[in-house]
């Protein structure tokens, strides 16, 4: 496709642009360890995909991890946690015992009376094998939940959106700190030829708070931050050539740019030099694999119906299609963001119709992932988790609409198929849901699960800054090995 | 009795003697009870549920099921629900006989009273005096002569660095570089002191003029002229500002953006003028505890100040007010003690002799302040003032002392809901004591004390941090962490003597800059040397320099300068140059992007807006701190999102345009080779050689075929909105396939890896 130029310099030099490409494959300064360029052509295989194969630890069962992060906190009370007492305690004052000392957010309406328990208008039927209850807003969902594990009591430390998803994200509500995905991308590196270990999506009304530091690399190079795949316009930012540079132009710029840098290199031995210039080899490969990768109009009928997907028009239904097509393109981490599920009971934001809306636009494509990647065969080495930073409270609001408040004693998450066992349901919760009879599950808990399904022993994954062994679950973490299959 | 005696050691050993409270402390009391009842199972020996009742400390900090006492709410007590068996907590002892009444009311009236434990508490007496080397005092060491005529013959000696440097190269047998070629200096030393390259013409116009000196002067003028440019105060100021986590809006989830650039300002004109760095610090810290402060001694408190602000809501004020004490706190640790505060935040840290009761002291001189947005009049010239338009108010974020102080207490785990003792203000123990003034101490004390000569770290952190810029690593490579678990310095004699001639020379920032540019171990050459790839692949013996790619500002500053298109004005409102239309996509709230046509369109990078919450992103891609947290050396990636920036971004193809602009002016006649050779300097500083000549001659005559067949196409890559395109569109002179020829060489060598290194 490119054409080569005369290239006297590298001629002279005795050096080809690929031998020293091959010679120089691995242990290239800053980018031995990065993910984004995992592969070059003809390059031998660099530590990077040994790692992914056999993990950096132990033999991973996950290839690649989708995490679909309803942002805001989605209230359990309505769609997953049937509970009896909570109907016929409804409006009475949860009992002090549950609340004392407790701090919430909002603590101003919450703390004129003793909140009151709030009864669901959801109506619920078991789903699956197990004995969960799945409300009328979750259709999709049931017919799913033989594949997956459920859990019901994650538990968290934080309270507030930005702080509780950067917990979620980093182990650490302090800013800062680098992300799973990041840790992910640092420790076992890209599968991928064409794309970015770690890719963001986003749909919803907006962002997730919190924004970047949210898929940060913290003190990790910056090459293992997440990518943010936008819905309009350029998936990565600058990803198009400026216009009248044509794909030719770039081929050609990016050939003499090698020579004249491999020029430089044998002047002055630099071997960061030879990195720089497979940064650009995978800058002009992922100029045509991302478009490649976004062109949604290449799916069938039948699996654009599947998702719910409509090519251009941005919504959760293409992100979960698109995760699956970064799943088969080998992208590690994949985190997609979907907004407004902070239902506190103001008139935009509460348990009718806006958390209706909200189930809406994500019930049939979370469900339709799982669907599509297990008759693709890609289920078994696709981990996909399900949760918000936190959850719900039993006790409702004292607002103009039904809402309730952020919680973080107990809420669910779901996990399927890389290692899980399917079917399963986890955890106990009291008669008003509110905290953990048994089985809790941290995030810190969540995050080593996650690691060692990827062939990491996060407490072994470490790395030192101002003094310190930093590591994703801090000095915590257990596995949850009950979801394990 | 025993522990009365014990006690009473402890109290002498730290020199708390307080004679007059000591014998009706309850806290002793309560002490013995504990000991007599409880050291069994929570002991030196054994730590049931992991709590410790044998030391203050441990009583401090409680066990697994949390802390024992709400401090002056016996009723809400773990510890008294214990002794009575009560409200689901199982009773303590478990076995023999309960407490006596009278002992749980002593216990229980201890707690009421505070749950003060005596001033001579966890940490004394059990910690010797570190004999770490970072703890002792700076010496000032001889300078060691330089023997070996090979070293000798490159003229290393006058400079006390060379000799040092050299000693240890000596050891080794190894022979340091050849000083670099000259074109390779000169870019070097205007890169590393005022972060722009050197503009060809005005280089060849200073060695013209310094013609028939010899070239040690010459290299030393050029130097002072670097020095004393104010685009010195502006490089130095960005890693200033990096420390101090700076940004212009507050982060978190809203973001909104807030004025905090005459701090910045005040940081670049103290920079400039050499404030010295004990001056630098002491208005930072507490300016405005200063006598009679100034306007400026004030706005200079807004170091502190760029902490972020949750603005959520629903959130409670005053934990995020203590998130932001503890930022400040492990801020000033790293950023001036070169020490990690973050262990101590919740526990005593297992290696380094800094106490959780040292940090939450420290935490109190920065506990007590309100936060308020200081207005600054504006200046106007001219007497009358009505016959001028009124300039709109600026504020800027400072800090200001409360009359009532907060009382400090130790959280346990760091956790602001669980309050241990209280704590008054002072420094860590082991890093030498406060000079007293009246009363207690102040935060200017803590200023004063932190640019003392008495403090160890400061001086020695401070140079080795100014080292790491001009060598790629400090001689502390662990340039935050000079504790037991940092790396120790590669060359200690040279540290010590370093931070001994910083203060003695006044805290001079610009001397200690000249002194470390004008050694010939800066001046080495940065080529690979196959000799020291076994021996010293890391460099840290120094016998060469360094290639390192340029920061994310020089990056950008770089190509507009060589485009002709940079604006030199120094300071002011942050600015908003093109940025890749939906950056704010991910965030909460949407912030319009309006980039400006101005001439604030060509500003320096230290100068672009900086939203936390979704930044420039050709800085972030460039390894531009996110301002979370205090950065003290920024990350080196090298990565295909900066290839795709520097390929793609509207910006830099503004460069692009400038730059075939330039040359298009500077030759009419389009002589071709003259014309790529200009271009190639302009970026790299010197003049390509052959081979490259004549790969940029193939390059070109491959577009312009290209192009001439397709007019269209050239004119979409001349016509892309932005200043410089348009005057190249409309400077009619060459075939539009020739100007657009030009952009893409330009666009060429402004990606090259040498056009964003310094060598």
């Amino acid at each position: 496709m490119r054409k080569k130029d005369f290239m006297p310099g590298a001629d002279l030099v005795g050096l080809t642009r690929r031998h020293f490409l091959q010679s120089s494959g691995v242990g290239l300064g800053g980018m031995a360890l990065s993910g984004l360029l995992a592969r070059d052509l003809g390059a031998k295989p660099s530590p990077e995909t040994e790692k992914s194969k056999f993990g950096l630890h132990h033999k991973p069962r996950a290839k690649s991890v989708i995490q679909l992060f309803m942002a805001g906190g989605p209230s359990q009370f309505e769609m997953f946690e049937s509970k009896p007492d909570l109907q016929k305690f409804h409006n009475q004052p949860i009992p002090e015992s549950f609340v004392k000392g407790r701090r919430f957010a909002f603590m101003d309406t919450f703390s004129k009376e003793r909140p009151r328990l709030l009864g669901t208008k959801r109506k619920f039927e078991r789903a699956g094998d197990g004995d969960l209850f799945v409300s009328e807003l979750l259709p999709h969902f049931r017919t799913v939940v033989n594949d997956l594990a459920f859990v019901r009591t994650v538990a968290t430390d934080v309270f507030n959106h930005a702080p509780a998803k950067i917990f979620f994200n980093t182990g650490s509500a302090q800013v800062g700190r680098p992300s799973l995905g990041s840790w992910l991308s640092y420790g076992i590196g890209s599968e991928s030829f064409d794309l970015p270990a770690f890719v963001v999506l986003q749909s919803g009304s907006r962002g997730p708070r919190g924004g970047v530091q949210n898929w940060g690399a913290g003190f990790l190079p910056s090459s293992h931050q997440g990518v943010p795949f936008r819905a309009q316009g350029d998936p990565i930012v600058n990803l198009s050539t400026p216009k009248g540079i044509d794909q030719g132009i770039q081929g050609e710029t990016i050939d003499a740019l090698a020579d004249l840098n491999s020029h430089h290199l044998a002047e002055t031995g630099d071997l960061e030099i030879a990195t720089r210039i497979r940064a650009y080899e995978m800058a002009y490969r992922m100029q045509s694999g991302a478009p490649d990768l976004i062109d949604l109009a290449r799916e069938t009928r039948e699996t654009l119906d599947l998702y719910g997907a409509t090519p251009g028009r941005p919504s959760f239904a293409n992100n979960c299609l698109l995760a699956r097509r970064m799943v088969e393109r080998g992208v590690r981490f994949i985190q997609l963001y979907h907004a407004d599920w902070d239902h506190h009971g103001d008139p935009t934001n509460h348990l009718d119709a806006p958390l209706e809306k909200v189930c809406r636009e994500t019930d049939r494509p979370a469900a339709a992932l799982i669907l599509d990647l297990k008759r693709r065969g890609l289920l078994d080495d696709t981990l996909v988790i399900w949760g918000g930073e936190f959850g719900r409270t039993p006790m409702g609001e004292v607002r103009e609409h039904i809402g309730r408040n952020h919680h973080i004693d107990s809420f669910p998450m779901w996990f399927a198929g890389a290692g899980i066992k399917a079917g399963m349901v986890h955890g106990k919760t009291d008669e008003f849901g509110f905290g953990p009879t048994s089985g809790r599950v941290h995030v810190h808990d969540v995050q080593a699960t996650i690691m060692h399904l990827c062939g990491i022993d996060h407490k072994r994954l470490t790395f030192r800054f101002q003094g310190r062994d930093f590591r994703l679950t801090d000095v915590h973490g257990e596995l949850a090995t009950p979801i394990l299959a | 009795m025993n522990c009365y005696f014990r006690l009473g050691l402890i109290l002498v050993w730290t020199g708390f003697f307080a004679t007059a409270s000591w014998a009706e402390d309850p806290s002793i009391k309560v002490m013995a009870i504990f000991k007599k009842s409880c050291a069994e199972c929570h002991g030196a020996a054994k730590q049931r549920a992991n709590l410790r009742l044998d030391t203050p400390s441990g009583i401090l900090e409680g066990g697994d099921s949390g802390s024992l006492f709400v401090a002056g709410k016996p009723e809400e007590s773990r510890l008294i629900d214990s002794l009575l068996a009560r409200n689901g907590v199982s009773r303590m002892p478990p076995k023999g006989d309960p407490l006596s009444q009278a002992d749980i009311d002593l216990v229980r009236a201890w707690i009421s009273s505070g749950a003060h434990l005596s001033k001579s508490d966890s940490t004394a007496g059990t910690q010797p005096i570190s004999n770490h080397w970072a703890y002792q005092k700076v010496r000032r060491p001889a300078i060691p002569p330089v023997v070996s005529p090979a070293v000798r013959s490159l003229q290393w000696g006058p400079n006390p660095i060379d000799a040092f440097v050299a000693q240890k190269l000596q050891k080794e047998g190894i022979t340091p570089s050849s000083e670099a070629p000259a074109h390779t200096l000169f870019r070097r030393a205007s890169l590393d002191l005022t972060g722009l390259p050197p503009d060809p013409d005005e280089l060849s116009g200073f060695l013209v003029k310094q013609n028939g000196k010899n070239p040690n002067e010459v290299y030393e003028a050029w130097v002072d002229r670097l020095i004393a440019s104010e685009q010195y105060g502006e490089r130095w100021a960005r890693h200033w500002l990096d420390q101090a986590r700076y940004a212009d809006s507050n982060g978190y989830s809203i973001d909104s953006p807030r004025s905090m650039w005459p701090w910045r300002d005040w940081v670049i004109k103290a920079l400039n003028k050499d404030m010295p760095f004990d001056q630098f610090t002491i208005e930072q810290i507490a300016g405005d505890l200063i006598p009679n402060a100034t306007i400026h001694q004030k706005i200079a408190t807004g170091f502190h100040r760029n902490t972020q602000i949750n603005e959520e809501g629903g959130i409670d004020k005053e934990q995020f007010r203590i998130e932001s004490v503890f930022d400040r706190v492990v801020t000033t640790g790293s950023v001036w003690l070169g020490t990690t505060l973050q262990c101590c935040q919740c526990h005593n840290h297992k290696y380094d002799p800094i106490t959780q009761r040292e940090f939450y002291r420290v935490f109190a001189f920065l506990n007590n302040q309100d936060e308020p947005a200081l207005t600054i009049v504006p200046a106007v010239p001219g007497k009358d003032k009505k016959s001028k338009p009124e300039k709109p108010a600026i504020t800027s974020l400072v800090l200001a002392e409360r009359a009532k102080p907060r009382e400090t207490r130790v959280l346990l785990g760091g956790d602001f809901t669980r309050p241990g003792m209280v704590v008054d203000a002072g420094t860590p123990a082991v890093l030498g004591a406060m000079s007293k003034s009246e009363g207690p101490p102040t935060r200017l004390d803590f200023a004063r004390w932190l640019v003392s000569r008495d403090n160890p770290l400061t001086a020695r952190v401070i140079v080795n941090r100014y080292w790491g810029q001009f060598f790629g690593m400090g001689i502390v490579e662990t340039e935050n962490d000079f504790g037991t678990q940092g790396s120790p310095p590669s060359h200690p004699d040279l540290l010590d003597w370093l931070a001994s001639e910083f203060v003695g020379e006044g805290w001079s920032m610009k001397k200690l800059h000249r002194l470390i540019v004008t050694s010939r171990t800066y001046r080495q050459s940065s080529r690979a040397r196959a000799d020291l790839e076994a021996i010293d692949p890391r460099n840290r013996l120094l016998a060469r320099q360094k290639r390192i790619r340029l920061e994310a500002e020089a990056v950008r500053d770089g190509a507009l300068l060589a485009s002709g298109l940079l604006v030199k004005k120094v300071g002011g409102p942050s600015v908003f140059p093109p940025q890749p239309p939906g950056v704010d996509q991910f965030t909460q709230v949407k912030r319009p992007w309006i980039a400006s046509e101005g001439p604030d369109r060509f500003r320096r990078g230290l100068y672009t807006w900086f939203w936390r919450a979704a930044p420039h992103p050709a800085l972030t891609v460039f390894d531009a701190p996110d301002s979370g947290t205090t950065c003290t050396r920024r990350n080196k990636s090298n990565t295909p999102l900066q290839a795709l920036t520097l390929l793609n971004d509207q910006s830099f193809l503004e460069c692009s345009h400038g730059l075939a602009l330039r040359v298009l002016r500077e030759f009419p006649g389009g002589q071709e080779r003259q014309v790529l050779a200009r271009m190639f300097e302009l970026c790299a500083t010197r003049k390509p050689d052959a081979i490259e000549l004549a790969r940029l001659e193939a390059y070109l005559a491959r577009q312009k075929a290209r192009l001439a067949e397709a007019p269209d196409q050239a004119r979409q890559i001349v016509n892309q909105g932005g200043p410089p395109g348009k005057d190249l569109a409309l400077s009619g002179k060459h075939p539009i396939h020739d100007r657009a020829s030009l952009v893409l060489v330009g666009r060429l060598i402004l990606n090259l890896d040498e056009t964003i290194t310094r060598e």
